[in-house]
Order: structure tokens, then sequence, then C-alpha cells
């Protein structure tokens, strides 16, 4: 009955990127219910990727980084409240105040914290952070702005190499530890990762792999940091960049198939329950899912990708409001960027879904390049650092699972085109954060049966 | 086989006016239609957007054989290409010069103001040599530094490089190549002697901050600099003409739209875009295989000439609803009037404002106008395809 589906009540646990562009999408649908968003944030929805950029570097202050409405949505905005509950059976979003609200059909977007310091006592201390929230992003760039001594910043991702930069471009003294091997291999892999630590070293940062921070130090205020090879480092601001936590313990007792890799769903965004049976009112998108992928094996894939949250919730928005035979699957070929040290990384596909990788493109002298990944001898990936514009062309062999290595006859092919090597992708384990893309469908998850 | 000569007459000047239908044969002949003479027709969206954004596809004429010395970035493919348009967005836009563009909206909207105050009312006006013509010249010039009296001078170099560059199969070239070299060298020539005036006395334009850089490995040589120079003014007086005078025709043959975009000029920017799609000011660009390249089934031969016929995706009904409709309401209108891909347009966003500026102010006035005639006079380009004039009376 499509008549019906544009009507009821929808609620959207989460009031940031994915939750704001559904809200948008299913009155674009035609949605013309009652459509309530909640958030544990008490602000209007606001974007993230300048946190560690420009709201750093004092170009940008954090509280200027709101989302821009492509319409509004018309909805009833619940900011600063927690979700503590869902009553799949009632059909009832619980609140932290004791409310609840009725719904129709329920879209989860509660995204994902960052993974704190796990000593408490150590985290408490004054300039110890961690950086995900428009708060976060505030008190770091006031630190920042009053020049530290130096910065110390756990943890080698892109958040991690984010911050490092802009502490270079601010000209404050910055050491990253890292437990794997080099800064970013957990998501690009060997060789861009060493083209990432010879970036770091050449601008300055004090860059130290294989080690990890074994207790932070300082009396009210941090002052340093021991390492596990037995040296110190002196600092007067610690980041823990160790990534993401999934914010899921909300629903512990729902009897969702919801654990640390997030709300498995189907390509249509449906959330499945703890039996690994689809609902058909609960919907789930951003961060916070994980679902599967056929260019990716069917693997369940969590991403925690600015461009994964929009687009995954305009599906489950098209798929909240239309019925079976109307719905769309959630097919995007994952994209993700990162500016850092001056250069602008972007990729494309899965990365991490590889065994061998080329440079198709460009070279590694230059810093300018297209590095293309390719799994059991297709396409799977690409990752370009300073030439974005020729990210399409690998994203069509990707979509169309062209064989790998790509076919010869690009300009500025590189020497070694042909010439494959081990993409060197580490078990996500042995680094300091957790990894942005997760790849979990083939991985026995004892989780599912948590719940 | 008719689709054979597909090219043939859609150059063909009586195919000027109205281009669409034989575009509409080309997609369905295609995706890619092979031409008498060895080359290849592509007039499909999705087969377009594929061939502009593969690195195997070249733009460089020697990559097909031909001879040429020194070439535009336009017509060269990376590393140097790259290289290049990088040095030339220096001076231009972001990242290094973000506000140059954007600085230029009020001097821009005062030179249409004084066009159109010189126009007056009631008068037969030729909207292309009164209006569409003149005032990207005047920005152009301004831009780089050149002076705006020397425009006859540059018109007729202009004149002669742009029917070179033309897709004329069939045609006899020796001639035409001919004053195309040497229309080259004087403008050429021409330009690099503006700049050199201004070594050591900057002023606040791109020919001042191209000779004046300070780090000589961000320098371009004279060659470069000559080659760079004649692309940027061509490029930014050869195209806006026609999409200031098609977005003219295109509203007045439709008084709905027109009443629509004079009841919301906030519409301005998205008709401007669906005029980009609808009547884009480039019809066609060329590219060589560097390999044998397969496209849906085809294999496009190594060193071969592929014509991507941009007007024609822009019509495709498979990317676009009502593809032949002029819709400025048009969501998800991912155009080619600009191309796409590594030669994207590098004055788009200048383009943009100058269509902005010269429609909207246009826009109170063409309520009473009306088109002397209809279809009006072609040039004769068929790759730049545009009204020579356009007969109103305001």
């Amino acid at each position: 009955m499509p008549a019906d589906l544009k009507e009821g009540r929808i609620v959207v646990v989460g009031a940031s990127l994915a939750g704001l562009r559904a809200a948008e999408a299913l009155r674009e649908e035609g949605f013309t219910g009652s459509l309530t968003v909640v958030g544990d944030e008490p602000h209007a929805p606001y974007d993230r990727p300048p946190l560690s950029k420009q709201v750093l570097l004092g170009q940008a202050t954090a509280e200027t980084t709101e989302l821009p409405m492509r319409r509004d949505p018309d909805a009833e905005w619940r900011l600063g409240v927690r979700a503590t509950g869902l009553d799949l059976l009632g059909k009832r979003v619980l609140l932290e105040d004791g409310e609840s609200l009725p719904y129709d059909r329920v879209l989860i977007a509660t995204g994902t914290r960052a993974r704190p310091w796990p000593h408490e006592d150590e985290a408490a201390l004054d300039g110890v952070f961690t950086l995900r929230s428009r708060e976060d992003g505030a008190g770091l760039a006031e630190r920042l702005a009053e020049r530290p001594e130096r910065v110390l910043v756990i943890g080698g991702g892109f958040t991690g190499s984010e911050i490092a930069s802009a502490c270079r471009e601010l000209g404050v003294q910055v050491t990253v530890t890292e437990r794997g091997p080099a800064p970013l291999v957990g998501a690009l892999g060997g060789t861009l990762s060493k083209l990432a630590a010879v970036m770091q070293r050449n601008n300055g940062v004090d860059l130290r792999t294989g080690v990890t921070v074994t207790a932070l130090n300082g009396n009210g205020s941090f002052t340093g940091a021991e390492l596990s090879d037995g040296s110190r480092v002196d600092a007067d601001v610690c980041v823990a960049a160790l990534g993401a936590i999934r914010n899921v313990e909300w629903l512990a007792d729902s009897g969702l198939a919801a654990g640390p890799r997030g709300i498995a769903c189907d390509a249509g965004c449906r959330a499945f329950n703890m039996y690994g049976i689809v609902t058909d009112d609960v919907f789930v998108a951003g961060d916070v899912s994980r679902f599967p992928h056929p260019l990716f094996g069917y693997q369940l894939l969590s991403l925690e990708h600015w461009g994964n949250a929009v687009e995954q919730a305009e599906v489950a928005a098209h798929n909240m409001v239309n019925p079976g035979p109307l719905q769309r699957p959630h097919l995007a070929v994952p994209v993700f960027w990162s500016t850092q040290f001056g250069l602008n990384i972007k990729s494309v596909g899965v990365p991490t879904y590889s065994d061998h990788v080329v440079i198709a493109q460009g070279s590694l002298e230059a810093r300018r390049l297209a590095m293309v990944y390719g799994y059991k001898g297709r396409v799977t990936a690409a990752v370009t650092v300073d030439m974005a514009k020729s990210l399409d062309y690998y994203r069509h062999l990707i979509e169309t699972a062209a064989a790998f290595p790509p076919p010869p006859g690009a300009a500025d092919r590189a020497i070694a085109a042909d010439v494959t090597i081990p993409s060197d992708v580490p078990d996500p384990s042995v680094l300091s954060h957790g990894p942005t893309v997760a790849l979990t469908g083939h991985l026995p998850d004892r989780r599912l049966t948590v719940v | 086989m008719a689709s054979e000569t597909l090219l043939a007459r859609i150059t063909d000047y009586s195919s000027r006016p109205d281009p669409y239908p034989l575009y509409a044969e080309l997609r369905e002949a295609g995706p890619v239609v092979r031409q008498a003479d060895g080359s290849y027709l592509v007039g499909t969206y999705h087969e377009i957007a594929a061939l502009l954004h593969d690195p195997r596809m070249s733009v460089d004429p020697r990559t097909r054989g031909a001879e040429a010395q020194q070439l535009p970035f336009l017509r060269l493919d990376d590393p140097e290409h790259h290289r290049l348009r990088t040095l030339a967005m220096r001076p231009f836009g972001p990242p290094h010069t973000p506000h140059r563009v954007d600085g230029m909206r009020e001097e821009i909207d005062r030179i249409t103001r004084e066009l159109l105050d010189s126009l007056g009312a009631g008068e037969r006006i030729d909207l292309v040599d009164d209006f569409a013509y003149p005032l990207p010249v005047t920005v152009i010039c301004r831009l780089l530094g050149v002076p705006r009296e020397d425009e006859p001078l540059f018109r007729a170099w202009s004149d002669a490089l742009v029917a070179a560059a033309d897709v004329r199969p069939g045609s006899d070239t020796t001639e035409t190549d001919k004053a195309g070299e040497q229309a080259k060298m004087e403008m050429g020539g021409y330009l690099v002697n503006l700049a050199e005036q201004r070594r050591g006395k900057p002023s606040d334009d791109m020919l001042s901050a191209f000779v004046n850089e300070p780090d000589p490995a961000l320098r371009l040589s004279r060659e470069e600099l000559a080659e760079t120079a004649i692309l940027l003014l061509i490029a930014g007086h050869e195209t806006t003409v026609n999409l200031i005078t098609n977005g003219v025709l295109t509203l007045l043959r439709r008084p709905d739209q027109l009443d629509l975009l004079r009841r919301r000029p906030d519409l301005l920017p998205r008709a401007v875009e669906e005029l980009l799609r609808f009547e884009p000011p480039v019809h066609m660009r060329e590219r060589i295989p560097r390999a044998d390249v397969d496209v849906a089934g085809t294999t496009l031969p190594e060193g071969a000439s592929v014509v991507l016929v941009l007007a024609s995706g822009n019509r495709d009904p498979k990317r676009f609803d009502e593809p032949d409709r002029f819709d400025p309401t048009r969501p998800d209108n991912q155009h080619f009037g600009f191309g796409s891909g590594i030669h994207l347009c590098y004055g788009g966003p200048l383009a943009r404002i100058e269509a902005y500026s010269a429609l909207g102010a246009l826009l109170p006035r063409l309520g009473t106008a009306r088109l002397v005639e209809d279809p009006p006079p072609y040039r004769q380009n068929a790759m730049l395809r545009g009204p020579r004039h356009l007969p109103l009376h305001l």
C-alpha cells in the first residue's frame, strides 16, 4: 500500500550527517507524516571533516561547521536527548528523559564516537583530547592556538595524521606514535604507508612506529608519555586518535544484530535482528551500519566515510517510503578523502580488499600518483595522491570488475605499471587505531549472539 | 551506410541551426559509429563520460601522427598537461588565487550595465556584436592584461586559429592549417611582448603574474607562455559568446520559460546549467586512443581519431529525462557543457559568472524583445557552435 508508506510516524535516531540527509530525503520522496529526529548532542547537525583540518588551523571555528539544509525537513528536533532503547514489538524509541516515541518506521543513524584513552585517570588529565565532536575540535584548536611546546598524537590513522599535519602547519612540534609499521598502513597498505611516513618525517613530524604508549604522565595536567620502547615523550597536549566506537550500546536489549562492528543490515538498509532475520520497519544508515556489498564478496562493510553516510541515508529514506519492488540497493562504491601535509589523498573502492597493488600513473617521487589495488586478478580499489580527477576512471574499472592490473596505454603511466607488488594490508589488530573500513562478513562474529 | 557519413553531415554548414536530429541518429546508430574516413563518433552519455575519464585517451594530435612542435595544455596529456595547467591556474584560481574570479563579479556587472546602456530601447540590435561578444572579450582582456582596443588584431588571429582547430572531415585543410600556424606565431609574439612589458612592473593581471613569478621552477618558458596566453584569450571569448547568445535565443523561443525566469531570477544559476546542457558552446572534442580501447563492444584502435559529441551526450535520453525539453528546474543535471575529466573547462567558473551577469541583466528587457529571424545565421564552426548574429528588436 504505497500511499500508507508516505504517511505515518518516522523517527530518525541520530542528528548528524546521515540523519539530516535521510530526513531531507524522506520529504523529497513525498513523506507527509510526522518526522522526529533525536540527537544526543545539543547541536543542529554539523559537519565533522573540517574539525581535523580547517578548525585546527584556525581557518574556521568549530561553531561554523553546521550542515546546510537542502530543504527544510519539517521535523521535530529532539536534540540533547539520548536514545536509550528500542522496543521492536511495541515500536517505540526510548529516551533518557523517560519519554518514548512511537514509530511506524525507525532509522538508526547513531554513528560512532571517539575511542577514548583506555585509562580513565590518565584520559582525564588536562591537555588530553580525543577528536570527534564540535567541542573536541574547539578545545583542541584553542590549545593549538596557544602554541604548545609539543603535541603527542597516539595513532597514525587518518585522524591522527591530519592532526599531525595541522600541528606542523601551525609550526607546533608533534610526535606521532603508531603501533603498526607506518601511518595509514591499515587503510592504504604497505607502499602508500611508506610515502605517508616520508611525508610526515619531511614535514618535521617525530614519527615513532612499532611502539605503543604505555602511560600518560601528569599531575592534573598532561606532561608527557611513556613508550613501550622505554623512551618518553615530553609534551603538553595529547590527542588519542585511536579510532571509533560504534554507538550501539543503547540497542543491547533490542534484539537487533547490533555489536561492536555495528548493526548488520541488508543492501536495502533494513536491519537484521539477532536471528539474522531482516526487519521491515527498522533501517540503518551511516557509520553505525554494516552492509553487504556485491563488489567486495558480499562481506559486511562498515565505512566511516562522509560520502557513505549521505548515499546510504538517501537509499534508506527511499526504501522507508516505497514498497518492496520499488526499493533500491545501496551499491555505491565507497569513496573517501583526506588532506594532509599538502597532499590530497582520495580513495575509491576498498583498498583493504586486496592482495596486490600497482602504481598505474605518476610516481612516488613526483608525490602524484594513482595506486590501483587488485584482489584475485580484478580491480577492487584505487587511491590517488594529488590526482583526484583520475578517480572516475578507476571507479569504472572497479564497478565493471575489470582485470587487474589495469590495461596499458594510460598517460603518465608509471614505469613499473605492470609490476604488481603485495598490498601489505595488515590485520587491523596490530594497529594503534581502529580501521575506518572494516570487512567483517567472513570473520566469525560472536557478537551476533550477545544480544 | 548512412551512419558512415554522420560526421560529414553534422559538420555540413546546413546542419548548424539544428544538429540535434543528427545527434539522435548518431545515438541510435551507436554508441560507437565508425566513419568512412576511419574516424569514430561517440554520442551517448555514458560512453562519452567513460572516454573523457580514460587516461588512455589522448588529446595530443601527435598521438595520431600529426606534426606539432608546441601545444597548449588543452592538447597535451599528463604529466605535461598537469604541469602547465597547474602553472596557468596559479594566478587564476584556488588554491593560490581563490578570489580572482569571485572578485570580478562587480566589474563584470559594470561592464554588462555599460554595454546594455549603450543599446537604448525600441531599437534593432545584434545581440552578438553589440553585447554577447564584447562582454567576455572585455572581461578576458582585463583578466589577462590585454588592451581592449587591440581587439580587431586578435580577433583576426583568433578566427584563423579557431577555424584551423575545427572538425572538417573530407575537406582540404592545408590552407586553413597554414593560416592557423601563421596566426599562432603572430598572436604568440604579440602576447609575449605584452607580458614582457610588465616584467618587473607587475600590474594586477595574469600576464604580469606569469612573467613575475619569483620561483624559477614555477615559471613558464617563452613558448609555454605564448601557448598558454593564446589559449586563455581565445577560450575566454570564443565560447562565452555562444553561451550568452544561445541563452537569449533559447529563452525567446520559449516565452513560458522566460516568464518563469523573470518571475524567479533565483533560478538563474540552474537555468545556466540547463543551457550548458541544452545548447552547449562546445559541441565536440577529439580524443585519440594511446592503445586499443574497448567501448561498448567496439574497439577504438590506437591512433584513431575519436570525436566525442558532447552536445549529443547532453541530449541522451538514457541519462536525462525528456532531454529535448529546456527545463531550468531540472534536477541532477551533470552535463558536458564544460567537458569532464582532467581537461574540465579551466574557465568554467568565470563563464558562469559572466552568464549570470549577462542573462540576469537582460531578463527584464527580454519580455518585449522579439527575434528578427529564426533561425539566426550561424558561425561556420561546428565544434564551437553558436549564432554569428542574433538580430533582435528590444
